[in-house]
């Protein structure tokens, strides 16, 4: 299982509209792992997401993930997909909003205190959602997702807007759920994330410019600041 | 089934918190309908006739409308496309909805049938009956509100498809004037209209001695509206989105 990779990408084509937003895609993600996936907004990071997650309509090319298509019924209870926008209700309560996703994954109540503290939320237990900060609600949502239990996560940009501390604590938590086996794919535009990653995915305009480790990032682009080695390998490959 | 009632427990819970949505749908059908009693003081024939088809017109009317907005918040806020990607079937989704909404329903008609009968002396032989046509009222709505919420892009055209949806089937309904009076092109429009059979039940309602044919045919046929408009609200949850 180890060596078996849970998301195989091949040939993938996304036309939106009359714009191809991805013109041909291969990529894989093995178990087990935090692979990042960075690049500016606009570059099909989400778009990407969408596919794995089975939601998004392709033109062509094929996603397998945990060894089924995308978007299959297996996978449903085993792919946590947390949108970018924090998809909780906000005219719930944080205990409320969890107890439902929870019984959705056909889980019981018992891990929703524990999933509340480790997301660093239990003095708002009972506060309606929809009255906490942006930062919060994207915890909500991020717990909503933990306590499925998934074996792959699809974290569409968790950490914007969190201060250091949080952000320090959530990457540790990816770190902890990885080395328990689960597979994480976490987006984000900020760079200096990509150093706290296994794998890192560089996307520009739909295509893959980079696949590495971020120490194979750093070397391949020639400098230590993972933000100059984007532009570096931006340039490079626009030339 | 789990799924299902955990869904109806969180629509509930969502309404639990806007005290001011229940004071709506669980108090206004009376006021108004109180308000309508005295409005007609002088011709209580008039509130004998149309009292009980009001009590079937609300629960329709408010459980569009809140279904409607309520669904299209699902869809812009990111929670539909969510909800898809978890265990949770289509069905599940829609019949949780529909049960939430259809408790929501029973409330509002017991309250409003219970002043009807004793506050405002409203005649009829087979109370229950006006409970149970208003609880598939509800759900008929609830089933045409998701529907409808599939084609607005906002909450505020939701809303604009009260005038499309709603009130032609309230000047065709038999409410404002009988069916059989109407230019044969608006009979023929109102017999396909599902909210004229339960116009039809409550009219029904008001001399009937018992649970009769007519009205046996009305549910018959308003639980088959339920069933095409839930069947079609359901096509349009897609899982897959371009």
């Amino acid at each position: 299982m180890l060596n078996k990779s849970a998301i195989e990408v091949a040939h993938l084509t996304v036309i939106r509209g009359k714009n191809t937003v991805i013109p041909g895609l291969d990529l894989s993600v093995s178990t087990g792992s935090v692979t990042g996936l960075l690049g500016p907004s606009g570059s099909g990071k989400t778009t990407l997401i969408r596919c794995i997650a089975g939601i998004q309509i392709i033109a062509s090319g094929s996603v397998t993930v945990l060894g089924s298509p995308a978007g299959s019924a297996t996978n449903r209870d085993r792919v946590g997909y947390v949108t970018q926008a924090s998809s909780v209700y906000p005219d719930l309560s944080v205990r409320q909003n969890l107890a439902y996703f929870s019984a959705l994954a056909g889980k019981g109540a018992a891990a929703i205190d524990e999933t509340i503290g480790n997301v660093g939320l239990t003095p708002q237990a009972d506060s309606l959602t929809g009255n906490l900060s942006g930062g919060q609600r994207i915890r909500v949502s991020l717990a909503a997702a933990l306590l499925a239990d998934p074996d792959l996560y699809l974290l569409d940009e968790p950490t914007v807007g969190l201060d250091p501390v949080l952000r320090r604590d959530l990457w540790k938590m990816f770190d902890g759920l990885a080395a328990d086996g689960k597979t994480l794919l976490v987006s984000s535009h900020v760079m200096d994330e990509a150093g706290r990653c296994d794998r890192v995915l560089l996307m520009r305009e739909g295509g893959l410019i980079a696949d590495a480790t971020p120490d194979g990032l750093r070397a391949e682009a020639g400098t230590d600041d993972l933000e100059e080695a984007f532009l570096v390998l931006a340039e490079r490959e626009a030339a | 089934m789990s799924r299902t009632i955990a869904t109806a427990r969180r629509v509930l819970q969502q309404l639990s918190h806007d005290p001011r949505s229940i004071a709506l749908i669980v108090l206004l059908p009376s006021v108004l309908l109180v308000l309508f009693k005295y409005i007609y003081n002088g011709q209580p024939a008039v509130f004998d006739r149309v009292g009980p088809q009001m009590l079937g017109l609300f629960p329709f009317i408010v459980m569009f409308l809140v279904t409607s907005v309520t669904m299209v918040r699902e869809r812009t806020s990111g929670t539909l496309e969510r909800l898809l990607t978890t265990p949770l079937r289509r069905g599940e989704l829609i019949g949780g909805y529909g049960l939430a909404f259809g408790v929501a329903a029973l409330v509002q008609a017991v309250i409003g049938a219970a002043v009807a009968i004793w506050w405002l002396d409203l005649n009829v032989n087979v109370p229950w009956a006006i409970v149970l046509f208003a609880v598939v009222d509800a759900v008929l709505g609830t089933a045409l509100g998701l529907l409808m919420s599939a084609f607005a892009r906002t909450e505020f055209q939701a809303v604009q498809f009260m005038p499309l949806v709603v009130v032609p089937q309230i000047l065709l309904c038999g409410l404002l004037a009988p069916r059989t009076s109407m230019p044969d092109v608006l009979h023929w429009l109102s017999n396909v209209l599902p909210l004229s059979y339960a116009t039809d039940a409550f009219t029904e309602l008001t001399h009937a001695d018992g649970f009769n044919g007519t009205m046996t045919r009305d549910l018959t046929i308003l639980v088959g509206c339920c069933v095409v408009a839930i069947a079609l609200a359901s096509l349009t949850l897609r899982r897959r989105t371009p």
